[in-house]
């Protein structure tokens, strides 16, 4: 499968990575190369052959249901942009 | 020369007080101070003040008597595992500032066994790489040296290219990597020194920063098998907080070491007789084969079918994990931001300046093959084929003990070379890769050198969770080479 202009616009804007014109150009002629070689995949006969989800060597457990953590909200502030009073505050994210 | 030894010379010469865990953390940053600017094996150096400190306490915990398995022994980590206090930047403008509130499993295990950190070791920006030049805070050089030929730099390999360049140049006495397609086994063959992979689930993952969380697996960097496997001990071992983590017992790993390997099976796959493989290459395998048989091995034949697609199916899963892991870089909660007028905007510029191209092309990749019409011919597909990856390494275990194989198709290539066709550099990984997709454990040892006077590496590649019977093999291998060449830039050199 070859990618065009538009997908590659497409997915990086999926991706939420702004990309300038000239830069969409160079990206998409990279991925198509790796795509290009990726293809030979297409030869291999998977019929009946299952998926494989992560490694398949631990199954997974349900832990016990109590707090395990907490009381560490100066920890928790540690990373905020910003702050106001004892909160992290963010720019808007819902329009 | 205190920056020279092993960890278990190290531990001998402390529990023995022939020198203090002071003297040797010092001599260590003294070498940092000396070759970090030429070498870049570091990111982040921690303040002399505190590296002290660390060793401070372990002389005395050595004192009373109530010292871990790694006391006093200064290592490097690799700066994608969180830790406390400490810049962990994973390579990336992204995150240049960012100051972790919490330890990583591994690393607090470490810090409980009594290491003390140096400082956090360079990488390809979110371990995406093969030769660490993909870093934003540029590229680490291999401390080895084409013969005759001084001048050109060479790459550490890559992810941990920091942490191999530290070991190797006697900036550490070892350093903790992390392998999603050979991130550790690679750059130890490039810098000869020893890297395990451990068996997918052996070390826990929570506080390492996510590139392939089906792939992701962290170990240790060592002069000698026999310090991989003391390494290991102290950082595996069962994890609540991550739920792929192994609760299966943590062996002594050390002791496996010196085992004889009479009786053991050694498979060699015919696909990894690649066609164009060096003749260097090809001449180590052999000699490698030679030593085994002995040593008392049966040398088998065997045959992985699948081994041609594992990097093509490396190449559709990693990044598809990759672009879901990186979501989390958005500018908003914490990290890099970029200001723009919507809310997309702030997103896009975000991602566009804080990623680097490599990581950039991954992520959309990713995206590509997972959105909707790709997902079932690429991801979907890919999963399938990595069923028969496994498969034949399992069924190649029915007959064998373990497989042996070269760890990389070549030795260290120059800063600049493999660029122009990122295909070219995936192809380093050859070897490594399927091992990671079916999470078996694998490790690389060096075992000699090329006529340009660089090591080259050979793999053994194990059952899962059979790690003891890796580190056996490795180590007759190691009895056997007798590798005790040092790079040119190196701590000792000049002293």
């Amino acid at each position: 499968m070859s990618l065009d202009l538009a997908t590659t616009r497409r997915i990086a804007k999926l991706a939420r990575i702004g990309l300038e014109e000239h830069a969409l150009e160079a990206t998409r002629q990279k991925l198509n190369g790796i795509l290009g070689w990726i293809d030979q995949l297409a030869e291999v006969d998977v019929t009946g052959v299952p998926p494989m989800v992560g490694t398949e060597t631990e199954t997974l457990r349900q832990r016990e249901d109590k707090v395990t953590d907490g009381n560490c909200r100066d920890a928790l502030m540690a990373c905020a942009p910003e702050t106001s009073g004892p909160f992290y505050t963010v720019p808007k994210v819902v329009e | 020369m205190l920056t020279g030894l092993t960890l278990t010379q190290a531990r001998a010469g402390l529990t023995t007080r022939k020198f203090s865990a002071r003297e040797l953390a010092q001599a260590h940053l003294d070498a940092i101070g000396r070759l970090n600017t030429a070498l870049n094996a570091y990111i982040t150096v921690l303040p002399e003040a505190d590296v002290l400190a660390s060793a401070d306490a372990a002389d005395a915990r050595y004192a009373a008597g109530t010292q871990g398995i790694m006391d006093g022994l200064p290592i490097g980590v690799k700066d994608l595992f969180c830790t406390k206090g400490v810049r962990t930047t994973a390579a990336s403008k992204m995150l240049a500032d960012f100051v972790p509130p919490y330890e990583s499993t591994v690393t607090a295990n470490l810090l409980n066994a009594g290491a003390v950190f140096l400082g956090k070791t360079n990488l390809d920006e979110f371990a995406m790489g093969s030769a660490n030049i993909n870093s934003a805070f540029g590229p680490t050089t291999n401390p080895w040296k084409r013969k005759g030929d001084e001048a050109t730099a060479l790459v550490p390999g890559g992810s941990s290219g920091g942490s191999s360049a530290a070991v190797a140049a006697g900036m550490a006495l070892a350093a903790t990597g992390t392998d999603t397609g050979g991130s550790i086994r690679q750059p130890a063959a490039y810098c000869g020194i020893v890297g395990l992979k451990p068996t997918y689930g052996r070390c826990s993952r929570w506080g390492t920063i996510a590139f392939a969380s089906s792939l992701d697996q962290a170990g240790p960097m060592t002069r000698s098998v026999a310090d991989a496997g003391l390494m290991l001990e102290a950082m595996a071992g069962f994890d609540a907080k991550d739920s792929t983590s192994s609760n299966r017992a943590v062996p002594e790993f050390h002791k496996a070491v010196g085992k004889s390997v009479k009786g053991l099976r050694v498979g060699i796959p015919a696909e990894y007789r690649a066609p164009g493989l060096p003749a260097d290459v090809v001449a180590m395998w052999e000699q490698g084969i030679a030593w085994l048989k002995a040593a008392g091995c049966e040398v088998v034949d065997v045959s992985l079918p699948h081994t041609r697609y594992g990097l093509t199916t490396y190449y559709i899963i990693a990044p598809a994990e990759c672009s879901s892991n990186l979501a989390r870089y958005d500018g908003i909660r914490f990290g890099m931001r970029k200001d723009a007028p919507t809310l997309d905007g702030v997103y896009e510029a975000t991602r566009a300046a804080g990623f680097g191209q490599e990581v950039r092309n991954r992520i959309l990749m990713g995206t590509y093959v997972l959105s909707a019409g790709y997902y079932d011919a690429y991801y979907l597909k890919a999963q399938k084929v990595r069923t028969l990856i496994k498969r034949d390494f399992e069924t190649a275990f029915e007959t064998v003990d373990v497989l042996l194989t070269p760890t990389a198709p070549s030795a260290a290539f120059a800063q600049g070379e493999n660029m122009d066709d990122p295909v070219q550099m995936y192809l380093n990984d050859i070897f490594t890769v399927p091992a990671s997709m079916a999470g078996v454990p694998a490790l690389s040892v060096p075992v000699g050198l090329n006529d340009a006077g660089l090591p080259l590496g050979l793999q053994v590649i194990g059952k899962h969770f059979d790690e003891e019977t890796v580190l056996s093999v490795g180590g007759a291998l190691e009895a056997a080479a007798g590798f005790t060449h040092v790079p040119s830039v190196h701590a000792g050199a000049g002293a």
